[in-house]
C-alpha cells in the first residue's frame, strides 16, 4: 500500500521535454517542408551551430545539480576564441593552442570552485566575476576581432572543414545533384563529451555525489561524503568542459571577438531548465539538458527557415518556454510538499 | 586612555558604511596618485570647472561631476536592487532588460510603430514617460509573483525577463534602432541650468525612497521579512506581499533608469541599453556593505557603491584602460570584496585577533 | 565492563557559556536492549546523544564502547561511525533525490573493476539488507517516493548495515502515524534480536512502554534514575521528568474564580490542522487563564497555532466573541484582537539584526499599517515603557535584540504583544530557559492581565506554573485533546491526565 507510483515527476518532466521537442519539429517539417525542413541536413546543422553549446550546457547541468550556478562560460569561451585566434596569429600550433585553453580551463574553474567550495562564497557572485574577468581578459588579449584563416593556421582550418558524411539521408537537390548529409569534427567532440559526462554522473562515485550534494547538502556531509572537494571539482569540470565548448565554438566561427558568446551562458541554463535540471540541484540529467539545447536550435532554425521573423523571437519563445517549465516544476515541487506532508 | 582610542576604533569598525566609503577613498587615492605620476594638478579629481557649451550654455565640468552623472542609472537601479537583496535573498538580473524594454517601449509610443527616426513626438511626452515607468512596474510584477507567490529562486525567476525583455523591446522597435532627435526628450539625458539632468532625476529617486522609508515602515518591515520571514509571518507581516513589492520597487525604478539611458542618446537602441547593469547594480549593493544572503540594509552604502563602480571605470578609462578590458579589473576587485567577507575568511582573521588580544593578556600578567 | 554492555558513560559533563548543560551524568547501554532516554526540553538529552555522537566536545568524563580498550572520545560522526555508534535524527538525514539502494551505499559504493559504481552489485544487497530487515521496498526506486516511515527505516537500515553496535533513534516517530509507528518498532525489535542497543529519545508515552526495556530519565541535565520498564509505571515517569514526587505533592492551590458566567471570547468547534492537531472543541471565556498540559509533542503547541493561524486550520470553525471568522494567516488573528508569542524564540520570535525597539514596536507596527508609520517619539515611548514594565536589561532601545539574554529576548517578545493590547494572548513557553526571578515576574503578569479582562492562553512544561496561574486546564495527549480539568487544579490531576492509560 506504501508502495511507490511508478510515475516519477522528474522523468515526467523530461518526457514532457522531448514530446515538446518531437512536436516543435514536426510542426517545423511540416509548415516549411517546402524549404527543405524536413531534410536530415537541417536537423544536422542545428547539432552544428550548438555543438559548443551542447558541451558549456553539459558542464552548467554538472554544476546546477550540486544546486550552484556558473555564469561564467559565455566569458570563458569568448576568452578561449580569442586565445586560440591570437595564438595561432602568432604562430602557435593549433594542438599546443587548444592544450592551453583546456589548461585555462583547469586554473579557471580551479580558482572559482576553491572560492565557492572552500571560502562558501556564493556561486552566482564568483561567477559574475569569472564573466567579468573572461569578458575583459578577452579584450586584454585582443581588442579587434581576429579570423582564423588558412594562412594562420592550415591544420585548425582543416578541422574546421572537415566533412564527416553520413551514407543515409541524403537528398537529391533540385540541381540534379546528390547532396549527402554531414557533420562536422566539433559535433562528434560535443556527442563525445555528452555520452563522457552521461556515463559519469550515472556510473562514478563523483558524479553520484553531485547527486547526493544537490539532494541535501547536509546529508551528503553526514554520509561522509567530502562535499567542499566536490563542489570544487564540480566548478572545474564545468570550465574544463566550457573550454572543450569554447575549441567547438571557434572551430564553427574560425574568429575571436571580444562580443562573442555573449549570453551563452544563459541559453546554456535554460537549455538545462528545459531539459528537466532542477536548480534546487539533485534532479537533472544531460540527456534533458542535450534536448534543451535542441530545442532552442530548433526555434531559432525555425524562426530563420520562416525568415520573416524578427531575429528576437527565438529568445522570446524560449523564455516563454522557460516561463513554463518553472512553473510546470513549481507546480510539482508543491505537489510533492503536500504529499509529504 | 587607550580604551578611549579603542572605542573610536571599535565604532569605526563597526559603521556600516565602512566598506563602500573605504573603497571610494582608494579610488580616489589612486586618482591622485596617477595624477602625481603624470605630472599633473594632483586635486585634477576634484577640480569642477564652468564651461562654455557651443549653444552658450554654462555647464559644470569636472570628473566628479562625469561621475555622478554617468553614475545615474547604476544608483538608481541599486535602489530597488537593495530592497531586492534584503527581502528575498536572491537577485534581480533583469533589470538591465528591462531598462531596454521599457526605453524601446517609450520611444515607440513617441515615434510611432515602424518609424525609425523623428523630430516629432506623436503623443505627449508625458505619455512616453508615464509608459516607460508602467512598462518597468509590470515586469517588476511579473517577477515579483514568481518569486514571492510560486517560490521560485529569484535568479531563475528573473531569468526569464532577462533573457525576453530585451528581445521584446527589439520586437517593439521593429528592429530597428529608433531615434528621436527632439530636444524635450533628450531633456533627461542632457542638463538643467549647469547640472546634467540624470544626476538630478538620481536624486530625486534617492530622494523619494528616502522619504518612502523615513516615512512608512516600509524598511522595516522589508529587513524583518528579509532576517526572519517565520517570525515576521506571526508578527503579522505578510512576508510574500512585502517581496512581491520589494520587485515591483525594482522593475519601476529600471524603467527610470531605462528612460534616462534612453534620453542620454536620444535613442532606444535596444540591444545596448542596460546592457551588463543588473550585474553593477548587484555589485553596487555588494559594495555597500549589504548581505547578499538578505537581512539588514544599508541604502547610502548602495549608493555611495553604485558610485564608486562608475568612479573605478572612469578612473581606469583615466589609466587607459579601455571599456572593454575593465572588467578584468572589476572583477577582481569584486573577488576580493566578497572574500574578506565570507565567513570561513572571518573566522580565521577572527581567530587570529583572539591569538593576539590573548598575548597581549599573557604578557601583561 | 560487564559482559553484555555494549556502551557506557560515566560523569559526563559539559557546559554551554553560562548554562550547565550536563552535570556527572552516567548512562548504560547493554546488547539487545531497547533504552528509552527520557526528559523535559533542557533536560539534557541531545547534549547527552551529541556528546556520544562527537557532535559536542564533553567537559568531563569518560565513554567505553565494547571492543575499544581505550575511552572514546569522538571528534564528529564519521568517528562515532567508526566505533558503531550510528544515528538516526527525526529528519531523514539522506537525500529524497536518489533512489533507495544508493541511500544505502553512497560514499561507499562498491566498485567494478572499471572503478566505475558497481550498480547491479549494490541493487541487489541493498535488496537483501531490506528484505532481511523485512522492510518490503523496491531498492531501485526514488527515496522521495516512500513514505517518512519508510525513509526512516532506510535511514536505519543504513546504519545497521555499517556495523553498529549502538543505534541511536533521535524521536524517530515524531512525523510518523500509528501504523507506521508499528513498522519501525517491528524493526527495532528485530534489530534487538540481533544483538544491537538501541537509545530511543521520544516524547511518546504510549511508545516507550511499548517497545522499551529500561528508562533513564534526565532533569535539567543531571540523571535523575535508570529504571526498568516495569518499575515505573507512567505516573511515576511523569513525576521523574516533571520533577516531583507524586506521593510528596501538596496541593497548592489559590482560590479559583468561576468565569463560565464570563462572555466567550475564544470558541473553537471540530478545528484541527491535518497531521499536527486532531479535531478539538475549546471555549475560552473573557477574564480566563487556560493551561494547555500535555508533553512537548502531545500537540499542545499546535493548538495554539491552529487557533492563531500560525498553522492554518483545514477543518472546523472558530468563532471570536461570538462571531464566525475565518483565520488564514497571523494578521487576521491580530486584527481580531489575538497575540502569540511562539515557544521557539530563535525561529519564530525575535528578528535577530533588528533593535530591541523595532521589535517591540514591529507587532502593532504591522497591525496599525506600513503607511501609518509610528512616529519615533512614539516607538521610543512604546519602548520605554515596556523596558521599564518589564525590566528589560538592555543598553538601550537601540540595541540589536540578538546581544541580549535569552530572558530579556523572551521579554521583549512579551512587550511586542503587550503593545498590540490583546483580548486573548497565546503565550507557548513563555518561561522557558529564564531565571526564577522572570519566571515568577511573567506568572505574576499573566494574572495581572487576566484580571484586567483579558483571555490568556498559558502552556508550559512546568506544571506547577500553570496550576499557580489558571482557571482551567486543557490536557493534550498524542495531538488530541483528552481531556478539561476546572475548579480545583492540582498537580496530581494533571500528571494523571497527562500520563492517561493506567494510573487512573
Amino acid at each position: 500500500m506504501k508502495k511507490a507510483k511508478n510515475i516519477n515527476s522528474n522523468t515526467l518532466l523530461l518526457l514532457i521535454t522531448v514530446v515538446l521537442f518531437i512536436a516543435l519539429y514536426a510542426g517545423g517539417c511540416i509548415v516549411y517542408s517546402a524549404k527543405g525542413f524536413t531534410h536530415l541536413q537541417t536537423f544536422l546543422n542545428i547539432l552544428i551551430t550548438n555543438s559548443g553549446l551542447i558541451c558549456v550546457a553539459c558542464g552548467l547541468t554538472v554544476v546546477m545539480l550540486t544546486a550552484g550556478i556558473d555564469i561564467s562560460v559565455g566569458s570563458l569561451v569568448a576568452m578561449d576564441c580569442m586565445m586560440l585566434a591570437v595564438g595561432m596569429r602568432n604562430g602557435i600550433g593549433a594542438i599546443p593552442m587548444c592544450l592551453l585553453v583546456l589548461i585555462t580551463g583547469v586554473v579557471f574553474g580551479l580558482v572559482q570552485g576553491s572560492l565557492i567550495g572552500y571560502l562558501n562564497i556564493q556561486p552566482f557572485i564568483v561567477t559574475m566575476a569569472g564573466m567579468f574577468f573572461g569578458r575583459g581578459m578577452t579584450a586584454v588579449i585582443c581588442t579587434e576581432q581576429v579570423s582564423i584563416t588558412q594562412e594562420i593556421n592550415a591544420t585548425f582550418y582543416k578541422w574546421a572543414n572537415a566533412k564527416i558524411t553520413l551514407p543515409f539521408g541524403g537528398y537529391t537537390n533540385n540541381k540534379g545533384k546528390y547532396m549527402a548529409p554531414f557533420v562536422r569534427v566539433e559535433v562528434l567532440i560535443a556527442l563525445l563529451v555528452l555520452i563522457i559526462i552521461f556515463l559519469m554522473l550515472r556510473y562514478t562515485r563523483f558524479g553520484r555525489a553531485l547527486y547526493a550534494i544537490g539532494g541535501s547538502e547536509q546529508s551528503a556531509a553526514m554520509m561522509g561524503l567530502n562535499v567542499k572537494a566536490t563542489k570544487m571539482k564540480a566548478y572545474m569540470l564545468s570550465s574544463v568542459l566550457t573550454s572543450i565548448g569554447g575549441i567547438c565554438y571557434c572551430l564553427n566561427t574560425m574568429a575571436g571577438s571580444v562580443q562573442q558568446a555573449t549570453g551563452l551562458e544563459m541559453d546554456a541554463i535554460s537549455s538545462a531548465v528545459i531539459g528537466g535540471t532542477l536548480l534546487t540541484g539533485g534532479v537533472g540529467n544531460v540527456l534533458g539538458s542535450f534536448i534543451g539545447v535542441l530545442i532552442n536550435g530548433t526555434i531559432s532554425s525555425i524562426v530563420k527557415t520562416n525568415g520573416k521573423l524578427a531575429s528576437s523571437w527565438p529568445n522570446i519563445l524560449t523564455a516563454a518556454l522557460l516561463f513554463v517549465f518553472i512553473v510546470i516544476q513549481s507546480l510539482f515541487a508543491a505537489m510533492r510538499a503536500r504529499k509529504n506532508r | 586612555m587607550s580604551t578611549d582610542s579603542s572605542s573610536l576604533w571599535n565604532k569605526i569598525k563597526s559603521w556600516p558604511l565602512l566598506l563602500p566609503v573605504v573603497a571610494l577613498i582608494l579610488v580616489m587615492a589612486l586618482n591622485i596618485l596617477h595624477d602625481v605620476a603624470v605630472g599633473a594638478n594632483p586635486l585634477s579629481f576634484f577640480t569642477i570647472t564652468l564651461n562654455q557649451t557651443t549653444s552658450g550654455g554654462t555647464i559644470l565640468y569636472g570628473r566628479i561631476i562625469d561621475i555622478l552623472n554617468r553614475g545615474s542609472e547604476v544608483a538608481i537601479l541599486a535602489l530597488g536592487m537593495t530592497l531586492v537583496v534584503s527581502s528575498s535573498a536572491g537577485t534581480d538580473i533583469s533589470v538591465g532588460s528591462v531598462m531596454s524594454l521599457s526605453a524601446s517601449f517609450c520611444c515607440m509610443l513617441l515615434a510611432g510603430f515602424g518609424v525609425t527616426s523623428t523630430n516629432e513626438l506623436r503623443v505627449p511626452l508625458i505619455v512616453g514617460v508615464l509608459a516607460a515607468f508602467a512598462m518597468g512596474t509590470l515586469c517588476g510584477c511579473f517577477n515579483g509573483t514568481l518569486v514571492a507567490y510560486f517560490g521560485i529562486q529569484p535568479m531563475v525567476a528573473t531569468l526569464i525577463l532577462f533573457s525576453a525583455a530585451r528581445a521584446i523591446g527589439l520586437l517593439v522597435c521593429n528592429n530597428m534602432i529608433v531615434y528621436i532627435r527632439n530636444a524635450t526628450f533628450g531633456a533627461f539625458g542632457a542638463f538643467t541650468g549647469p547640472l546634467p539632468t540624470p544626476i538630478i532625476i538620481a536624486a530625486i529617486c534617492i530622494a523619494i525612497v528616502a522619504v518612502v522609508l523615513r516615512k512608512t515602515s516600509l524598511g522595516m518591515y522589508i529587513q524583518s521579512v528579509g532576517i526572519n520571514s517565520k517570525a515576521s509571518r506571526i508578527a503579522g507581516l505578510n512576508s510574500k506581499r512585502i517581496i512581491f513589492l520589494t520587485y515591483v520597487i525594482c522593475g519601476f525604478f529600471a524603467g527610470v533608469a531605462g528612460l534616462v539611458n534612453s534620453s542620454r542618446i536620444t535613442s532606444a537602441d535596444s540591444n545596448n541599453i542596460g546592457l551588463y547593469y543588473e550585474m553593477d547594480a548587484i555589485l553596487a549593493v555588494a559594495l555597500g556593505g549589504n548581505s547578499l544572503g538578505g537581512g539588514k540594509f544599508n541604502l547610502a552604502g548602495s549608493i555611495i557603491g553604485a558610485y564608486t563602480i562608475q568612479a573605478i571605470t572612469t578612473t581606469l578609462y583615466a589609466l587607459g584602460v579601455s571599456t572593454d578590458q575593465a572588467p578584468v579589473y572589476k572583477a577582481i576587485i569584486v573577488v576580493i570584496i566578497v572574500a574578506i567577507q565570507a565567513p570561513p575568511v572571518r573566522a580565521f582573521f577572527r581567530k587570529r585577533a583572539n591569538a593576539k588580544a590573548f598575548g597581549k593578556e599573557a604578557a601583561k600578567a | 565492563m560487564e559482559d553484555n554492555v555494549v556502551l557506557t558513560a560515566r560523569g559526563i559533563s559539559m557546559t554551554f557559556p553560562g548554562v550547565k548543560a550536563l552535570e556527572n551524568v552516567d548512562f548504560t547501554l547493554r546488547k539487545g536492549e531497547i533504552h528509552a532516554l527520557m526528559g523535559e526540553n533542557g533536560a539534557g538529552k541531545s547534549t547527552l546523544i551529541k556528546c556520544l555522537t562527537g557532535i559536542n566536545d564533553f567537559e568531563a568524563g569518560e565513554i567505553h564502547i565494547e571492543g575499544v580498550d581505550e575511552p572514546v572520545k569522538n571528534h564528529s560522526t564519521r568517528d562515532a561511525q567508526n566505533v558503531g555508534i550510528s544515528t538516526v535524527y527525526q529528519e531523514v538525514n539522506l537525500c529524497p533525490n536518489l533512489s533507495v539502494a544508493e541511500n544505502l551505499f553512497i560514499g561507499r559504493e562498491p566498485l567494478t573493476k572499471l572503478k566505475t559504481v558497481d550498480r547491479k552489485s549494490y541493487n541487489v544487497k541493498s535488496q537483501k539488507i531490506m528484505d532481511d530487515l523485512g522492510i518490503s521496498v523496491d531498492v531501485t526506486q526514488n527515496l522521495e517516493n516512500y513514505s517518512l516511515a519508510i525513509q526512516q527505516m532506510v535511514a536505519i537500515a543504513r546504519a545497521v548495515d555499517m556495523e553498529c553496535k549502538v543505534l541511536i533513534l533521535d524521536e524517530p516517530t515524531s512525523s510518523l502515524d500509528d501504523e507506521e509507528v508499528e513498522k519501525l518498532f517491528k524493526l527495532m525489535r528485530m534489530l534487538k534480536e540481533k544483538g544491537v542497543g538501541i537509545i530511543f529519545v521520544t516524547h511518546f508515552l504510549e511508545q516507550v512502554y511499548a517497545v522499551c526495556d529500561r528508562i533513564t530519565v534526565l532533569r535539567n541535565g543531571a540523571l535523575v534514575g535508570e529504571y526498568p520498564i516495569a518499575d515505573l509505571p507512567r505516573v511515576k515517569l511523569v513525576a521523574a521528568m516533571m520533577g516531583k514526587d507524586l506521593d510528596d505533592l501538596a496541593a497548592i492551590k489559590g482560590e479559583t474564580k468561576d468565569l463560565s458566567h464570563e462572555p466567550l471570547e475564544i470558541s473553537a468547534k471540530g478545528l484541527a490542522h491535518i497531521g499536527t492537531v486532531k479535531p478539538f472543541d475549546l471555549e475560552i471565556h473573557k477574564g480566563e487563564v487556560i493551561g494547555i498540559g500535555g508533553l512537548l509533542g502531545s500537540g499542545r503547541s499546535e493548538l495554539a497555532r491552529s487557533i492563531y493561524g500560525a498553522d492554518r486550520a483545514n477543518t472546523g470553525s472558530l468563532k471570536v466573541k461570538d462571531k464566525d471568522v475565518q483565520i488564514h494567516q497571523p494578521i487576521d488573528a491580530m486584527n481580531l484582537g489575538m497575540g502569540m508569542l511562539p515557544d521557539d524564540r530563535k525561529a519564530e520570535g525575535i528578528i535577530e539584526d533588528l533593535t530591541v525597539r523595532e521589535n517591540i514596536i514591529l507587532a502593532l507596527q504591522a497591525k496599525t499599517g506600513m503607511f501609518k508609520k509610528l512616529s519615533r517619539q512614539k516607538q521610543n515611548e512604546i519602548a520605554d515603557r515596556y523596558i521599564d514594565l518589564l525590566s528589560i536589561k538592555t543598553p538601550s532601545p537601540d540595541t540589536l535584540v540578538k546581544q541580549l539574554s535569552g530572558g530579556n529576548q523572551q521579554k521583549v517578545i512579551l512587550a511586542r504583544w503587550l503593545a498590540t493590547s490583546p483580548d486573548f494572548l497565546i503565550l507557548d513557553e513563555p518561561t522557558r530557559g529564564i531565571d526564577i526571578g522572570t519566571k515568577t515576574e511573567i506568572q505574576k503578569l499573566i494574572v495581572e492581565l487576566a484580571g484586567q479582562g483579558k483571555s490568556i492562553m498559558f502552556i508550559s512544561s512546568e506544571i506547577m506554573e500553570m496550576v499557580r496561574t489558571c482557571n482551567r486546564m486543557v490536557i493534550m495527549r498524542d495531538r488530541e485533546k483528552v481531556g478539561e480539568i476546572g475548579g480545583d487544579i492540582t498537580e496530581q490531576k494533571i500528571m494523571h491526565a497527562i500520563a492517561g492509560g493506567e494510573g487512573e
